[in-house]
């Protein structure tokens, strides 16, 4: 869908301006209802009964003391998920059947073994400790580069490694190999004034929502039902269920809740098929929520990382040369990002070579799901981490050094394919620009800066758009709003209609009510279901017009549309005063029924984002303790149509980052067993841990979208890694290879590195 | 005719070489055509993935226009979070 024209050049009277959001009443006041407030009269509690091991064969599950416990309506295991061809014919799918009920192995500490619904939650927690389970503890490996070990221990006896020529046939932990590149690197190299490589490490970092997963499944006795949830995408769980479940499609209606935060971690499901399995078998409804515990050991965290890179750049600054070799563990299962995160590393760049190596492993692990730019901010740790250790050594200041090599309209990407319009040029110079960059620093303090890219997606959308009787309007859209999206989806559809914001009503509508729509991810959101109701509220006003043009007895294409108003189009067409919006609906039953748009689309064209971060911080020499000074960020957003909501994704990115690269990691015992599945232990920054994020928009305007939105959501979680450790790496005189920096592992960095940097 | 690119690993798997030349008008027919040119690259085309013409991301559009001038770049499937 093509830009219409220069954005600067129109006049948004909704677009563009702060408005209330929505939902923000019912959220402060604790009237929103989250996934945990359903209820359904004769509820049912269902739990899940964990792996307490990292690695082991099931030999037997014995329910029946469970069973023969007063209160329990149901028990399933894995047997109650038989196989069927949907799951079959998918590898995907098999998969996530396997990480809801572990069948033939548990395969990471807190994998599910068996539910049990139960009439409250004692008896279920009882139940569950009646469920006798025989395991045979297998050896486990957690870490990427020991799971890669020709005697490590197999997770899988089919996996072969592929994009591998000859590669023996035998099992491997080692699910991937994948490679990009271009020009001769060894060249590029050689032709360096300056090479610099490092490895580096990443922890394994959890999404961090607040929400914990929680659903309410109801089937009926005829096999159809409802499920309600907090989901990123009530398409995809309903489709996945109903499939793991051997049930039609059209026989599950799933409702999602107000969410409580999913960073892409609720694009998948854990709990929901087992509770449609409980309530299937019990023929009651069945509740199930997660606890804090459950959410770090069974759900998804993001891939954790052993990343080695070298670069080389001329005294001028060209970069000549990139090589880098990404090892990425996804937990129990193939699909780390690891090929998003060879893509984007260099993506900022425009290295004269370029030769990058992935890996993709599995290990003992919970298996992962995507995470906020999936596979890029650990790339892009390591990448701006040499980029701005390179800069220093050749003495050129590191926003030139960017700006030097920066990836621009027309340019030629790192992953391929030439860039339409970019605004990453726009970012560096705003940050070189800002105040913040000409602050004079103190001792212990550091600057640094990195920036990031993000690709950005579209998908399946569908938006249905209906006139009420009074004017006003209710839209409904199928993609859960994780981020302000109603805000901006009613200040679209107010904008084309020419009415005011708070005269759009948009919902989140359910499966039944809706074509499908992809989930939540990607940054999709305000592009893909903005781009369809764009287009819906144009298809509502040709029919406001025809309504018209009936009354006023002209023909249609005689009128137009003007601020929420049909007109004549001309003096030829007719003398006749505007007729309102409220008018036309008022006689909609009179001139031709209900006035509606709708618009259904695989949206493409979203248009990659760009960031740069730049961040000040203190380090206290005797504990560790890194203070972040202050932060800016400046990100391109195409169009920002709710400034205040893109901010927020900007803000709430950037803390996410400053998480992962200061305290955020799954830690493990010796026996593979999470140590630390709880907010004491897994430490997330709180407001009083920070300063006030400060942000700048970019509009470089996305020619993919009628107003040139760009998604905003996941770009600003790319260079927070790198940018915190850059100004720590400039405070203490030592670089940090492995993330977080929690204050023992800064410590002992300082003890054994300190010494200044090359010209840092 | 389009000049068809192959994202790195994706080369491999057609001997090596990294481009073709495809008449083909659209998303549906190029991949068809890239698949009998390379056969060893039929199954990866066939679990799917992302092909970008003139810059532009297409994970789900089959029948999206090819000019023959395009720049088309065959890359692995991509998702967000």
């Amino acid at each position: 869908m093509p830009l219409d024209r220069d954005p600067a050049d129109r006049d948004y009277k909704v677009v563009g301006h702060r408005h209330n959001r929505p939902d923000g009443i019912d959220k402060v006041t604790g009237r929103a209802k989250f996934g945990a407030d359903m209820a359904a009269p004769g509820l049912l509690h269902g739990k899940i009964l964990r792996s307490p091991h990292a690695h082991a064969r099931i030999k037997s599950i014995d329910v029946s003391k469970a069973l023969a416990l007063e209160g329990v309506k149901a028990i399933v295991t894995a047997a109650d998920f038989p196989d069927n061809p949907a799951v079959l014919e998918d590898g995907e799918l098999t998969n996530i059947r396997y990480n809801v009920m572990a069948r033939e192995k548990a395969l990471y500490d807190g994998h599910a073994v068996a539910a049990v619904a139960a009439s409250n939650p004692r008896i279920a927690a009882k139940a569950l400790k009646l469920i006798e389970v025989d395991y045979e503890v297998l050896p486990h490996v957690v870490d990427v580069e020991l799971a890669m070990k020709d005697d490590a221990p197999i997770l899988h006896d089919h996996i072969r490694t592929e994009g591998v020529e000859d590669a023996p046939d035998r099992p491997t932990n080692i699910a991937e190999r994948i490679e990009l590149g271009y020009g001769d690197v060894e060249a590029g190299f050689a032709e360096a004034d300056v090479v610099i490589e490092r490895q580096f490490r990443t922890g394994a970092a959890h999404q961090g929502y607040i929400e914990p997963h929680a659903c309410l499944a109801n089937i009926s006795g005829d096999g159809s039902g409802d499920l309600w949830c907090c989901t990123q995408g009530q398409f995809m769980v309903r489709d996945v269920c109903a499939q793991l479940n051997g049930m039609d499609v059209s026989k599950l209606r799933v409702t999602p809740s107000e969410i409580g935060g999913g960073f892409g971690g609720k694009t998948t499901v854990f709990i929901e098929p087992v509770a449609v399995a409980l309530s299937r078998k019990a023929g009651k409804p069945v509740k199930i929520v997660m606890n804090r515990g459950e959410v770090f050991r069974a759900t998804g965290p993001t891939a954790s990382s052993a990343i080695w890179v070298k670069m080389g750049c001329k005294k001028d600054g060209t970069i000549t040369a990139a090589q880098a070799e990404f090892k990425y563990q996804g937990g129990a299962f193939p699909g780390s990002p690891v090929s998003m995160g060879a893509m984007t590393a260099f993506a900022c760049y425009q290295p004269k070579t370029l030769k990058a190596i992935g890996w993709d492993v599995v290990t003992n692990r919970p298996k992962q799901a995507a995470y906020r730019a999936p596979g890029a901010p650990m790339a892009a740790f390591a990448v701006e981490s040499i980029v701005e250790e390179l800069a220093h050594t050749i003495g050129m200041d590191p926003v030139d050094f960017r700006l030097k090599n920066a990836a621009t309209s027309g340019s030629k990407s790192s992953y391929g394919p030439t860039y339409s319009d970019i605004g990453l040029v726009e970012t560096l110079e705003a940050v070189k620009a800002h105040p913040n960059y000409a602050i004079k620093l103190g001792p212990n303090q550091g600057r640094g800066v990195a920036s990031g890219f993000w690709f950005n997606f579209g998908g399946q959308t569908a938006v249905t758009l209906n006139l009420n009787i009074d004017g006003t309007v209710a839209l409904s859209v199928g993609t859960p709003d994780i981020g302000g999206s109603r805000a901006s989806m009613c200040a679209m559809a107010a904008e084309e209609l020419g009415i005011p914001y708070h005269h759009v009503q948009t919902i989140i509508a359910d499966t039944g009510s809706l074509g499908f729509n992809d989930v939540t991810d990607g940054s999709r959101v305000t592009f893909a279901s903005g781009l369809a109701t764009i287009e819906a509220a144009r298809n509502a006003v040709k029919v406001l017009c025809q309504r018209a043009a009936k009354i006023w007895g002209i023909p249609a294409d005689a009128v137009t549309w003007e601020n929420g108003c049909a007109v004549p189009a001309g003096p030829n067409a007719g003398e006749f005063p505007p007729m309102t919006i409220k008018e036309l609906a008022k006689q909609a039953g009179a001139t031709g029924g209900p006035i509606a748009g709708h618009f259904e689309v695989s949206a493409d064209g979203a248009g990659p984002s760009f960031a740069t971060h730049l961040v000040d911080a203190e380090v206290d020499r005797e504990t560790g303790r890194i203070t972040i000074l202050r932060y800016l960020i400046v990100q391109d957003a195409g169009k920002a149509v709710s400034p205040a909501y893109v901010e927020g994704q900007m803000q709430g990115g950037a803390v996410q980052g400053i998480g992962w690269a200061l305290n955020e990691e799954y830690i493990y015992n010796d026996k593979g067993v999470m140590e630390n599945p709880g907010f004491l232990d897994y430490r997330v920054p709180v407001a009083s841990d920070l300063p006030m994020i400060d942000t700048q928009i970019v509009e470089v305007p996305n020619p993919g979208h009628p107003y040139g939105v760009r998604g905003v959501g996941e770009t600003s979680i790319v260079p927070p890694l790198g940018a915190v450790a850059n100004a720590v790496a400039a405070a203490v005189g030592a670089r940090p290879e492995e993330l977080p920096m929690s204050p023992p592992r800064l410590l002992k960095l300082m003890k054994e590195q300190a010494q200044p940097l090359a010209a840092e | 005719m389009a000049r068809v690119k192959l994202w790195g690993s994706l080369s491999r798997m057609a001997d090596g070489q990294k481009e073709f030349e495809i008449d083909a008008p659209n998303i549906d027919r190029m991949l068809t055509a890239l698949g009998e040119a390379a056969p060893k690259l039929k199954p990866i085309l066939a679990k799917g993935v992302t092909v970008s013409i003139d810059g532009t991301l297409y994970r789900l559009d089959k029948f999206q226009a090819i000019q023959p001038d395009s720049e088309v770049y065959i890359l692995p499937r991509m998702a967000g979070g």
